[in-house]
């Protein structure tokens, strides 16, 4: 199917799965306030009704890869960029929400309400990924962040996540406003705010360069506080301890993950031709918070905490790919996207399980003895510890070696090292928790089988660790499909290094 | 004239942003606000845009702001007047920052008239052209609903989000 984009009504098209998942979205939300307040929904019925949604979004993905679009000046592109985004998306949405009803009936929370936010907030992260303006990229930005918002503050009953709520949108709307001034200045300097046309302007060094190198500083600024860059990471710890725990798990995986999508497409479409600007920039962004990020993570005895650190320095490792901005950091980019989202959505799965589905037994001592109580989610708590580490054998190692390999191929060499260096670091302060887990017998006086895992939960910790083992070995098969994603971008690099002339 | 008009308008407008700032009281803040939000709408006017101007004084001036004021006092706030402003070097830093941009686009827009990009705005006669053809309203609903339809449908679910957000959160009971 060929779509010109002629009429408003191919929007339809490009945009079906969107629209499917928004619409199921609001199924959910009825499905939910049907009941009264005395016996509210189930949670697992509600997130079986969420998981059908994910699924038909996720067969339109596919059907879409049958569409192209013949018009470079829509508002939404039909790339393989995208289409792996929306992938990347739909997984962590439906981890997520596999994860979540045992959480949702310890917590007495609102399950109908819980699973649109989560849904809305994919629609949000999948607009993000597909469009090529940056209006629309502004407003689906927001689309996704006022759902995290809420979903921070979501359990009512929790001081610390009304706390972690109010602090995530005070610093998320300041951010907000940094990137709606760089949206505003770009469009002031080159008359468009449609990337490809900005990308044109700014090659023919047309337009108000000053205005131009404020807008995109601005915009810089407004993207680093969403992916919690150091120095832009202040709010991280904060609001990933405090929020409910699957709300954690979907923050640090899929909004994360959006908000690199959308940093890649604008500074990857619009401003290529400012490679030589931005690139110092993105370098000591990305060094910094490797080292800062891991450093400040060996001290935390707080497990969730220490993932909430672990996340911050996955972006650094991820910034890497941005400074590198040649093909294969890109397509290693997307491979590191997918994995990554596994396994945290993963970890943060057996934390929950181990904490109760409260938020009180997160200490890294809570784990001692759990390795022999209940050994097959030790396992894979295990497994997913290792991944994040970047150990041989898992997917997170072979989303390393690529995210290495284009840093290699553009010769940031200073880069590459400080990632081996500080993945060396990392492994302590992962270890330590398989250490406790393994190596610790459980305190006295504890009784051991508390930890209750239902089915679905523990089916999808299987999963994804059989999908990281199964990327740790053959990962052929995923690289050739995020390089399929990643043609056309970053190309830039490679001309300046003469590679791609 | 409208270079008078425009002046005073831009005048009040960055006075009253300034008062925002530095005023101890936040229902002085927020009448410091309602006057800035009111000479932008001036300067909307000035620039033809008068559906805009109008929507600016009803929706911001008007419904926000007296939302805003109800919130001050149901929470009886505005009786705290402690000194919140950070006083010395962050003060100075902030104003510069404010200034050095501020500078910016002057030094960037001064006799920038032949500059090609230019060509990518309507300018003063496509706009008169463009209000004869379609009306005001007609030159805003018109690309809101063509060329932008997305971005309309997707601020509706924006506001949904924030609606079901705003009800999950602060329901009497939960």
């Amino acid at each position: 199917m060929t779509l010109d984009f002629a009429s408003n009504a191919d929007y339809l098209w490009a945009l079906l799965p969107e629209i499917v998942l928004s619409a199921w979205a609001m199924v959910v939300l009825l499905a939910g306030v049907r009941r009264p307040h005395e016996t509210p929904a189930s949670p697992e019925v509600m997130a079986w009704l969420s998981l059908a949604g994910i699924a038909i979004a996720a067969g339109v993905n596919g059907w879409l890869y049958g569409v192209t679009s013949t018009d470079p000046t829509a508002m939404i592109t039909v790339d393989g960029f995208r289409l792996f985004a929306n992938w990347i998306f739909l997984l962590g949405a439906a981890l997520t929400i596999l994860i979540a009803p045992p959480y949702v009936a310890r917590q007495r929370l609102q399950a109908g309400e819980f699973y649109t936010l989560i849904l809305l907030g994919t629609v949000g992260m999948m607009f993000m990924g597909g469009t090529q303006n940056l209006i629309l990229l502004f407003l689906a930005l927001e689309t996704m962040s006022v759902a995290a918002y809420v979903l921070t503050a979501y359990n009512r009953r929790d001081r610390r996540s009304a706390e972690g709520g109010l602090k995530y949108f005070l610093l998320g709307s300041f951010s907000s406003g940094f990137l709606l001034y760089g949206i505003a200045l770009v469009w002031g300097a080159t008359g468009s705010v449609h990337l490809p046309e900005i990308g044109a302007t700014v090659e023919a060094g047309a337009g108000f360069t000053g205005l131009l190198l404020a807008g995109m500083a601005l915009l810089l600024i407004g993207f680093a506080f969403k992916v919690a860059a150091v120095p832009f990471h202040m709010w991280t710890p904060d609001v990933y301890e405090g929020a409910p725990s699957p709300s954690t798990a979907f923050m640090a995986a899929a909004v994360k993950a959006a908000s690199f999508i959308a940093f890649v497409r604008v500074f990857m479409e619009a401003f290529p031709a400012l490679y030589e600007s931005w690139y110092p920039i993105m370098w000591w962004l990305a060094a910094l918070t490797m080292v800062v990020a891991n450093v400040v993570a060996l001290s935390q005895t707080n497990v969730k905490r220490m993932l909430a650190y672990s996340s911050v320095a996955h972006g650094g490792y991820l910034l890497v790919a941005l400074a590198a901005a040649n093909q294969m950091a890109m397509a290693g980019l997307l491979f590191y996207l997918l994995v990554y989202t596994i396994m945290n959505v993963g970890a943060f799965g057996v934390l929950m399980v181990v904490s109760n589905y409260g938020e009180d037994r997160l200490q890294v001592e809570d784990y001692a003895g759990f390795g022999w109580t209940r050994p097959l989610l030790a396992v894979l708590f295990t497994i997913f510890l290792l991944s994040l580490a970047g150990f041989p054998g898992t997917g997170g190692f072979m989303a390393k070696i690529y995210l290495l390999q284009g840093a290699v191929d553009s010769h940031l060499w200073t880069l590459a090292v400080l990632l081996v260096l500080t993945t060396v670091v990392s492994y302590y302060y992962y270890l330590r928790v398989a250490w406790f887990m393994w190596m610790r017998p459980a305190p006295e006086g504890q009784t051991p089988g508390s930890y209750w895992a239902p089915l679905p939960l523990s089916l999808a910790l299987i999963a994804g660790a059989g999908i990281i083992l199964y990327l740790g070995i053959f990962p052929s098969g995923l690289l050739d499909g995020a390089m399929a994603g990643a043609e056309g971008l970053g190309l830039v690099r490679d001309t300046l290094l003469g590679l791609n002339p | 004239m409208a270079d008078i008009f425009f002046f005073i308008f831009a005048a009040t407008a960055i006075g009253g942003g300034i008062g925002v700032v530095l005023q101890k009281n936040p229902v002085g803040s927020l009448l410091f606000m309602v006057g800035t939000l009111a000479s932008i709408a001036g300067i909307y006017v000035l620039l033809d845009a008068h559906f805009l101007a109008a929507i600016q004084i009803m929706v911001y001036a008007g419904a926000v702001m007296v939302l805003f004021l109800f919130v001050i006092m149901l929470l009886n706030l505005g009786h705290d007047y402690r000194d919140d402003i950070k006083t010395g070097l962050l003060l100075f830093l902030a104003f510069a920052t404010a200034g050095a941009i501020g500078g910016l686009l002057a030094r960037q827009l001064r006799g920038a008239a032949d500059n090609p990009i230019l060509a990518h705005f309507p300018g003063p006669e496509g706009m008169e052209q463009l209000l004869a053809e379609q009306g005001i309203v007609g030159a805003i609903a018109r690309p809101l609903f063509t060329d932008y339809v997305v971005a309309f449908e997707l601020t509706g679910i924006l506001l949904l989000v924030a609606l079901v957000g705003a009800v999950a959160i602060a329901k009497r009971k939960v």
